[in-house]
This record gives C-alpha cells, structure tokens and sequence, in this order.
C-alpha cells in the first residue's frame, strides 16, 4: 500500500522543483498509478493548485498544461477538430470516465509506460515536453530518457497541416490495449507510432516515401510492413510477439488507409 | 396463471435501500472500533514454514495479536459449505507449517488500526524451505511430489480419494456398452476442450465481523451464503461447539457461489475467540483473486458417436479436474461436468463418465455458478457443434433431433425422469428470435468482417436430490401479519422477495403483510444454504407446505372461536368464516397472545428426491474482423424454460447476469500463472470483466413448463444461465473462420492464429 | 494535516493523514454509500462527484480534495430515489454493492449530456462495473427514465 508522510500544494513550479529533488518524495498527478504502488513517499508534491491544468491554442501551437486530465483531452473541440478525432479514440477507451476525470496527461507522460495510449498518440504528432529546467524536449527524446527529477510543465503541439487516425486493438473495450497504432500526415511527412509491444511507443517515419506517391491498398500494406520490420515485439499476458507484429502490419495499413480517406 | 404475487414482477423488498446506497453491508455495520485482521501470505507455491521471527512485529503500537501454525488447533477440515459429511477432504488447518500455493496464509495478525497491521505484517521475518511445486494438474496425478503427504489429510466420503496420489476424488460411471455402440457408429469425434479458473468477482470481497455477546459466545457476521454450514466449520476448526457459535448475515455483495465456502471467516473468528475482542476482516480485491475459490480448472475429453443421418448414440467423457491446493468442492464439481451434460441428448444408448479431480500447487477452487456443469457444457456442445460440422448437418437440426424431451428417462442423470422440460420449445423459440435459418452459417460483410452465428443447450439441477433441506417457520404476528424465518441467504438474487411472494400468494394476503427474517442460526429453521440453483425449489416448496400448515391451524382455531367444526370453516386470507360467523386473521392473533396454549406458528422442513432440471437455449450472433480475429457480440439471445418462474423480473436478470458473466468467461477472464505459481491476474485490471460495451444485446424469453414438484411449477435458474455463452461463441467463431477454440478464453489473438494456421 | 471540504452541502472540518484517501474520508464522515469494490482504480464503485466531475475516491488524496465540494449519494437522495426507482422496477439492482457508484455516474452523465445516445450511455458507464445484472437491466432503467422525463 502506498503510503505518505506529508503532502505539499505547491505554490511555485520552484517548490516544486526543490521539493521534487529528494528521492523519497514524489509529484502526484492523477495519482491513478501511483496509488497502486508499495512506495512509501516522504512528501507528496501536488501541482493541482499551479494552474496547469488549461489547453491554450495559438495559431502556432496547443500547450497543454501537464496536470490537464484525458477527460479534458477526449472533450477539446480544437484538439480533436486539430486531430481528426484521434485523440478522443486514443483516450475514450481507458477505463472510463471518472478514471479519465482523475487521470493527467503529464503524469501519462511522464511515466513512459509501455501500454500508454496518449504517449502512443502523442508521438504521432509534432510533439514537445515543456520541462521545468531542462527546457523544451522533442517528445520522441523525451520518450527514451531516463526518469529524472525534473518536472513537465506543459506538452506542446505544434500545428502543422494534419491528419491523423488512430487505432487500437483491446481484448475488451476497457483494457489496456494489446496494440495501438496512430499514422499521421504531419507536415507533409507520414509517421506511424506503434506502442502496447509491450514496450512504450516509438515513432516510424516513412524515410523511405512508400507513401509518397499516393495511398493505395498496395502502399498502405508496404508501409505497415516497413513500420513493422523497424520495430521489436515482445509477450506478454495480453499477446506473443507473433500476434502484435500480425496486428502492427494490419493497424498501420488500416490506419494508413483511412488516412487516405479509404 | 392466475395468481397475485407468483410469475409476477414485484420489486425487491430490499430494492430502495439499496439502489439509495443505505449502510447495509457488512462494513458499513461492523463498529468501527474492532480489530483489524489480515493474514500474511506465502510467497512459495509448494514450502515448509521453518521459523516465523514475530518479535520485532509484536513490538509495533496498536498490534493485538500475531498467531502462526504453532497457535492453532490441529483438527483438519474442509471450508467447503456442504451437508455433513462433506464428500470435500478434511485438507486444512487455520494456519499450516506446509504452504502450498502463493498466497497460504502463515500467519494472522491482528491490531486495533489497518495501518499498524500492515506495517507489521512487513515486519514478520519467515524461514521457508522451498520445494518444488506442482504447477501443471495433467503432471499431478502420481507424481513423486505430493501435495498432501501428510498422514492427519482424512475424506469422509467414498469419492476415491488417495492423498498419497494427490487424488482429490476419482470415479468411473456409465450406462450400456459404450465401445460396443461407438464402434457401431459412422462417425466418432475425439475432442479435448480446456477451461480456466474464472473468478466469481461479486463486487463485495470476502469479510467477516466477530464478536462475543453477552452470553459468552461467538457471533460470527459474514458475507456468506451459507450460515448453518459455516457454524458447523468454525466448530470444527476452531475445536468449539457449535451451540458456542452465531452466524448471520446483513446484505451481501454478491456470491455466485464463492461465498458457498468459508473464505475469511476463520481468521477474524480465531482472534476473537482467543482475544475475546471483537475484529474484522476485509479481504482486499487482490487476496480476492488470488486466494479464494474460483471455477475448477477442467480439461475435458469427450468422444462422440454418431449415425450418419445424425443421430448420437455414445458419449465417453473423461474430465480432468484441478481442485488446487485444496480440495473444496473437488469431489462435487466434477460430476456436473458428465451428469449434466450428457443427459441433454435423449438418444444416447450408451455412455461412460470418467474423472479424476487432482491437487496442485496453486489456489484452491470452489463453488462458482454452473458448479462443473458449464466446464462439461462447454465441451460437450462443442463436440456438438464439431461433429455436426463434420456431418454437414446444420447443428440446430442436429439437436432438433437428438435432444432429451419431456417424459424421457434420463440414465446420464441418475435415472430421473423429465416431469417438466420445454428445451425444444426454448430452441424453435430462439432459432426464431435470432432468425438463424437466414444467419447461419455466416455472412460476409464484404469489409473484411463476417458475421455469424452459434448455438449451444444447456441444462442444470435445482438443489441436490436427497441432500438439500429447506425450511420455513411462518407464524402469525399482531395485526395478522405474519413473519417468514428462512435458513437460506438472498445475495442480491432476491429470494427473501421470492419467498414472500410464495408465501403471500399461498396465505392469500398482500406481500407486504410477510416480514422475512433469514440466515441466523440463531433463529432461522435450517437450511443447507443458498446454493446448488435451491432455494427457490426447495426452500419455496417447504415455504408452501409451511403455509398450508398454517392455514389449517387457523382454521383449527378460527372454528374453535366461532363456535364450529373445522370442516365448517374456510379461510380467504383476511379471515376464517362459516355459517355467516366470521374471525379475521388479526382478531386470531389476538386470541392467540391470550389465554391460549396454541401457538400460531408451523415449522416445515422439505427435501426433494429428484433436482428437475432447467433448460435452456442459447444463440449467439458475432461480427469478427478476420484480419485481428477481434470480436463485437452483436445480439445474443436467450430462451430459458426455469418452469414458472416467480418474479419474472428477478428471473430475467439472472439469465442476463448469467450471460455476462459467462461472456467473461467466454472471451476475457484468463487466469494466468507466472513459472512460480505466482497469478498474474490478481486485480480487475488484470483480471478483465466484461464491461457494458462488451456484452453487446442480451436478449432473454421464457418457455415455461410446469414443474409439479415445485412451488407454483417452478424449478431453478440461477446457475444454468452462465452454460451457453463459451458453446455458443466458440461455434459461431468457426462459423466464421472454420477455426474452433478448444481453450478459453476465446481471445483475437488465438483465432487468427488459427486462421493462419489453416491458411497454411 | 487539516482540511475542509463541504461534503454534501456542509461544511467539514477534518485532521486528516497526508495518505488518508478520499473514499476513507467520506466514510469516516457517514457516507456509507461509497464502496471499495478493487484497488486499482477499475470497478467505478467509489464515484462521487468532485467539483461536479465524477471522480473515482479511491483514487484521489483527501489531502487533494480540500477547499472542494464533494456529493455522495447521501447527498442526492432525491435523484437517487427518482432514478433508483426505475433500476427497482427492473430488478436490476440485484447485490445493491455496486449501485450508489453506478447511480453517481448516471447522473454525472445525465448533467453532461440531456440526451445521451445507446452508445454514449454505453461508453460513458463503462467503467461502471456490475456482475450481477449482465448491464441489460441497467439500461433499461436509464432508457425507461429518460423516457418518462422526455414524456413529462
């Protein structure tokens, strides 16, 4: 059982730095994780009174604020008008909304898990971390850095002419998923983000320009071939590796396919 | 019918306090003040409890108690709630020096706050000698590693259990020649099908609440479905006599059979017996998982004979059942999965029933919803469902032709007779609903999707013939109303409301002039319990004869008063009359608090020689992605023939309730264990229920027949209705990918698998 | 630590331990309603409503939840009887264990969205978890309540 000796509602993204410096201490976001640890924390950071928890859109960018819940993801007009609706699919199925009410997107972030549908969708876009001192992070260098004791401020999109689907593949409709895909047109390059292999998501770009020419049924199962050959699979209780990079091939083409409006 | 109160759909009596949320439950009455009680765990499949080091533990503020092997009685028993002598082997002890699956508790530690305990708990310092455990059951039978060896393991019944083979029960049965007729036979299907270990997961954990009363004895508040057999075990275990012993019941979360066994019971009863303080036990979701008493494990090996034209003549059947670390509910369960299965087709000349039910070094099993029965069911039907694949025989034909009917005799099922049995009206019903002739097989949806359909029957018993006893006491009270004292515990099923309806509609008078007072050892008549699909016909049936009885011990008295013979007087539910002289109920008892040296009360017992089957009909449309072998139930439909049944709401929503979860079972509920033992699927995150978006449209008729035997007609429902889902969806995923799933859950992954497979 | 939180239009005053979770909290203060049905976030059977959302408590600090407004259905009993009715009606609230989160939830849902459609119904309750009542009857009872308000 998780156990806390002192909670702080931090006043300054400062004290939370500070606070968040020892190893016993901890930041709680949604706590949803968190909760189901045996850690014994010294301190609880908690940011919720830091007004982070906003999405502001310019003509440049969305910057959401990290203590921002999936419910507040899944109901964002300009974000899922920006997305095509992918971020409503890549959130909607989480547990349900009251999970997703509590749930943030930093903490969700932050914590790179492998089943992550929002990192898995994230990535699919021009993706920034906003961290506290380490500055402005692509989300794909973010995605493959330690875990250190900086803190995320805000995730940053930068708008750039897109479109997006994403998909998932869940044994039921509430589980973390066996597979998640989200391809993007983004700026003119395609990208596929696959993440559940188990291990977090990672981002394909289409280097090759298989889609280049035009998405046809032809191009679409290149693509999810060509993603899925640059990427590892693994088992776990939820599916063998044999059966993801089965899944992989046919999310990607799918999603490559309606991307072309197919 | 015509009738005021039975085959109607009246609102639980306890319904408005509950959907108001009002403090019903065990922890919202439990004082705050108690002990805290929480055991600590193995973490070792199969080990020897060396050295427990409780000093440093026993030093943390607020601790009460910490008790290992050494403090507890040496008399072994079974928690199994079952008629004594329970055919379940006397395997346990409160606390063993021999664990033997992850998650056997070592020691129980109790203290006045949960923090306190937990810290505490980490504190106790164990010793294990580890060994090697048995993690597959098809390697235990025989095995050098036993996981009983020791020399105080006693079964009370002849169920051919051999500790020393790590034989929890064994038996051969049959009737006729079976390898004569099979050899007869145009075609013979082998097939083996693979059950898992599904948890019953009610929303309620197992929790207890005890303490001693004024007169120095035990009471025991559980969230139990059985309360006279849980007195019996706690004496047992505990070394105390049973008339030292209460148990009761508030409201409970939930059973489908888990709470049919003593599960937290024992531990907070130890420390409160030994510390005279009153404590509580509140088992977490994850000790609900991974320490209880889930399905049994069965594999299933059936071969079926057939005449070309489709006629089935043999059935050989041989179960393999993994009862666990111990054996509750081992020697029982397993007949279901013959005894109730074979008898659905009437045409069988011969058949053999085999089984052995073997120990194994992971949680012990239980009593879940179905008890065997959907284990048997699901292999069965499935071998159906192939062998009329391979005849190219539409399946429904095939069991239009086959089924058992009414009048027929039933040798699979100890030689009963079906009085009552609408099973072919239940599938002209749902072959109908569901329009199979247009659906079936398959339909391309020409989207790399295809939808399908599949059928499965199922049968089930009401209550143990011979066994199970129920009864009521009914009396009148002031004002002529009357209170109802029952032995059996409503889990949320609503039997408290189906019995006052019986009794309502047999004393002619409003439901609301019946007070039900249930499951108190105390004060109740016996009852075996709320299990085994019994109490509506047997305890209805002994609340029927109570009724009876009561009316003509008014009428008795009701002449006396007006001055005439009982043969003079009638009774119409608001008084006793005859000859223009009238008494009202209310005036009787009134007479009956003075003067009088007759009390105005019957106690009925009953018990039944035969357990009429239910029947029903389950079909099942898909839509399955052929590319992820995903799959979305469409409509599945339902037609159930439980006789009459008495609160056709309560009914419906058991059949509906039975169809979810048996839809778990189907698709997502995987128990899996790591290398060691350890279970994976230890919490509902892991451990999938169906959700509302995943059980697509239930879909729920009636057929009623009319069963004599029981109140008003009525037979069972409550544990039929989980039979059909696993059949059913496994046919219509051959249906639409010409793969069959042997092994459940029927996951994507393993039908495109398949696909493959057979592509290649 | 101390914190104040208006549970169910009061106000209370509380010291509390920095891990103290809200579902203890509330229980600790009479709402009896709120049930533990896992600890892992899942069964939906600890939801009341925090500032209007509804949140799962076995989930959130009590710590988090000072200076909030907090409904339990103990706070709602109105809403409750006028809906619950209609789960009664259905039989389908069968155990009872899971109802006060699940009506928390409708009516979480019936404040968002007037109208919800089959599937809104569906994917908004379904971290509402029920094992007794296989959703059927629960949704007739939603189904049939928003047809008796539509119709007055």
């Amino acid at each position: 059982m998780l156990t806390i000796n002192e909670y702080v509602k931090v006043k300054s993204l400062e004290e939370a730095y500070e606070l968040n410096q020892k190893k016993t201490n901890r930041i709680i976001g949604g706590m949803l994780w968190l909760k189901m640890s045996t850690l014994r924390v010294q301190t609880a950071i908690d940011m919720s009174g830091l007004s982070l928890d906003n999405i502001e859109e310019t003509d440049e960018e969305f910057k959401i604020g990290a203590m921002t819940t999936l419910r507040q993801l899944e109901t964002n007009e300009s974000l899922n008008n920006y997305t095509n609706g992918a971020i409503r699919e890549s959130v909607r199925h989480i547990v349900g909304v009251q999970f997703r009410n509590s749930a943030t997107i930093g903490g969700s972030i932050y914590g790179r898990y492998g089943f992550s549908d929002v990192l898995t969708m994230f990535l699919a876009l021009d993706s920034y971390v906003e961290l506290y001192k380490g500055g402005i992070v692509p989300l794909s260098e973010f995605a493959k850095m330690k875990a250190d004791r900086d803190i995320i401020v805000n995730i940053i999109v930068k708008k750039k002419p897109l479109k997006c689907v994403y998909m998932s593949e869940r044994i039921s409709k509430t589980d973390f998923p066996v597979l998640a895909v989200c391809v993007s047109e983004c700026d003119g390059k395609f990208i596929a983000s696959v993440g559940a292999r188990p291990a977090r998501a990672e981002a394909i770009t289409d280097c090759e320009g298989i889609l280049s020419n035009g998405i046809n049924a032809e191009s679409a199962e290149k693509f999810g071939k060509y993603v899925t050959e640059k990427l590892n699979f693994n088992s776990n209780m939820r599916g063998s590796a044999e059966y993801r990079e089965h899944l992989s091939k046919v999310l990607v083409k799918r999603a490559v396919m309606a991307l072309g409006g197919k | 019918m015509d009738t005021k109160f039975v085959n109607k759909p009246i609102m639980k009596k306890d319904a408005m306090a509950l959907v108001m949320g009002k403090p019903v439950y065990l922890d919202d009455v439990a004082p705050k003040d108690c002990l805290i009680v929480k055991v600590l765990r193995s973490p070792h499949a199969n080990a020897i409890v060396e050295e427990v080091k409780k000093d440093v533990a026993l030093k943390v503020p607020n601790i009460e108690c910490i008790y290992t092997w050494e403090d507890v009685p040496q008399n072994r028993f079974t928690m199994a709630g079952q008629t004594y002598p329970e055919p379940s082997p006397y395997d346990r002890l409160i606390l063993d020096k021999h664990v033997r699956y992850v998650g056997d508790p070592v020691a129980i530690v109790a203290g006045s706050d949960e923090k306190s305990v937990d810290k505490a708990l980490k504190m106790i310092k164990v010793k294990y000698k580890v060994l090697e455990p048995i993690l597959d059951f098809r390697k235990s039978k025989d095995n050098d590693i036993l996981v009983h060896p020791e020399e105080s393991w006693k079964s009370l019944c002849p169920v051919g259990a051999d500790n020393k083979r790590n034989l929890c029960a064994s038996e051969t049965c049959g009737n006729g020649d079976v390898e004569k007729v099979l050899s007869e036979c145009d075609i013979v299907l082998e097939r083996t099908y693979h059950t898992k270990a599904n948890q019953q997961a009610m929303m309620e954990t197992f929790r207890t609440y005890c303490y001693i009363d004024t007169y120095g004895r035990l009471n025991v508040l559980s969230s139990t479905q059985i309360v006279f057999h849980a007195r019996r075990i706690l004496s047992t275990a505990l070394g105390i006599p049973k008339s030292k012993i209460r148990v009761t019941k508030p409201r409970i979360g939930g059973g489908f059979g888990a709470k049919q066994t003593l599960v937290a019971e024992i531990f907070p009863a130890f420390v409160t017996w030994k510390t005279g303080k009153p404590s509580k036990m509140i088992f977490t979701r994850e000790e609900s998982q991974i320490a209880s008493t889930p399905r049994h494990e069965m594999e299933v090996t059936v071969r079926v004979g057939a005449t070309k034209e489709g006629i089935i003549k043999a059935v050989d059947l041989y179960t393999l059942s993994n009862t666990g670390a111990y054996g509750e509910h081992g020697p029982t369960t397993v007949g279901l999965s013959g005894h109730k299965s074979i008898p659905l087709y009437g045409k069988v000349e011969a058949f053999k029933f085999a089984y052995d039910v073997v120990y194994s070094n992971v949680m012990s099993a239980g009593a879940y919803r179905g008890y065997g029965a959907t284990q048997g069911i699901f292999a069965l039907e499935s071998a159906v469902n192939e062998l009329s694949a391979k005849l190219g025989i539409d399946p429904v034909k095939i069991r239009e032709m086959n089924m058992v009917r009414e009048g027929d005799t039933m040798p699979a099922y100890y030689n009963e007779t079906t009085n009552s049995c609408a099973l072919d009206r239940c599938l002209e019903k749902a072959k109908n609903m569901i329009n199979w002739n247009e659906k079936y097989p398959y339909k391309d949806m020409g989207n790399g999707k295809v939808r399908s359909v599949g059928v499965a029957m199922a049968m089930q018993g009401s209550g143990i013939s011979n066994v199970d006893v129920g009864s009521a006491t009914i009396k009148v009270d002031d004002d002529g109303l009357y209170t109802l004292l029952i032995g059996s515990a409503d889990m949320g099923t609503g039997c408290d409301t189906i019995l006052a309806q019986i009794a309502a509609e047999s004393l002619e008078c409003d439901i609301d002039n019946i007070t039900v007072l249930a499951a108190d050892t105390d004060s109740s008549p016996y009852d075996s319990g709320s299990y085994a699909s019994s109490t509506t016909y047997v305890t209805g049936k002994a609340v029927c004869n109570a009724c009876e009885k009561l009316i003509d011990i008014m009428k008795e008295e009701g002449a006396k008063a007006l001055g005439l013979s009982v043969d003079e007087v009638d009774f119409d539910g608001k008084r006793v009359f005859g000859k223009d002289k009238e008494i009202s109920t209310a005036e009787l008892a009134v007479k009956s608090q003075c003067g009088t040296k007759t009390a105005l009360e019957v106690t009925v017992s009953h018990s039944s020689p035969i357990s009429p089957p239910p029947f029903m009909v389950g079909m099942v449309e898909i839509e399955l992605d052929k590319e992820t072998g995903h799959i979305d139930i469409i409509d599945y439909v339902a037609v159930v023939d439980c006789g009459t049944p008495i609160n056709t709401n309560l009914a419906r929503v058991q059949v509906e309730g039975g169809l979810g979860q048996g839809i778990g079972m189907a698709l997502f509920e995987d128990v899996q264990y790591s290398e060691k033992g350890r279970m994976y699927n230890n919490s509902f995150m892991q451990y999938k229920l169906p959700a509302r978006n995943d059980v697509g449209t239930l879909r729920v008729e009636f057929e009623n027949s009319y069963e004599q035997t029981g109140p008003y007609g009525a037979k069972s429902i409550g544990e039929i209705v989980i039979n059909t889902p696993s059949p059913a969806l496994a046919h219509a995923v051959y249906n639409a990918t010409g793969v069959y799933i042997h092994e459940l859950p029927i996951t994507p992954e393993k039908i495109v698998m398949g696909m493959i497979k057979n592509e290649n | 630590m101390n914190i104040q939180v208006k549970i169910n239009g009061k106000n209370v005053k509380s010291e509390i331990d920095a891990d103290l979770l809200l579902i203890d909290y509330l229980r600790d203060n009479g709402c009896l309603s709120v049930k533990r049905g896992c600890e892992t976030s899942n069964c939906g059977l600890c939801t009341v409503l925090m500032n209007g959302k509804p949140v799962l408590s076995c989930s959130v600090l009590a710590a988090r939840a000072d200076g909030s407004e907090i409904y339990t259905l103990e706070g709602l009993q109105k809403e409750a009887e006028e809906f619950g009715t209609f789960v009664a009606n259905q039989g389908a609230e069968q155990c009872g264990f899971c109802n006060p989160g699940f009506i928390m939830n409708v009516i979480a849902m019936l404040r968002e969205n007037e109208n919800p459609t089959d599937d809104e119904i569906k994917e908004y309750l379904a971290g509402n978890l029920c094992r007794c009542s296989g959703y059927e009857g629960q949704f007739r009872a939603i189904k049939n309540f928003l047809a008796q308000r539509g119709a007055k």
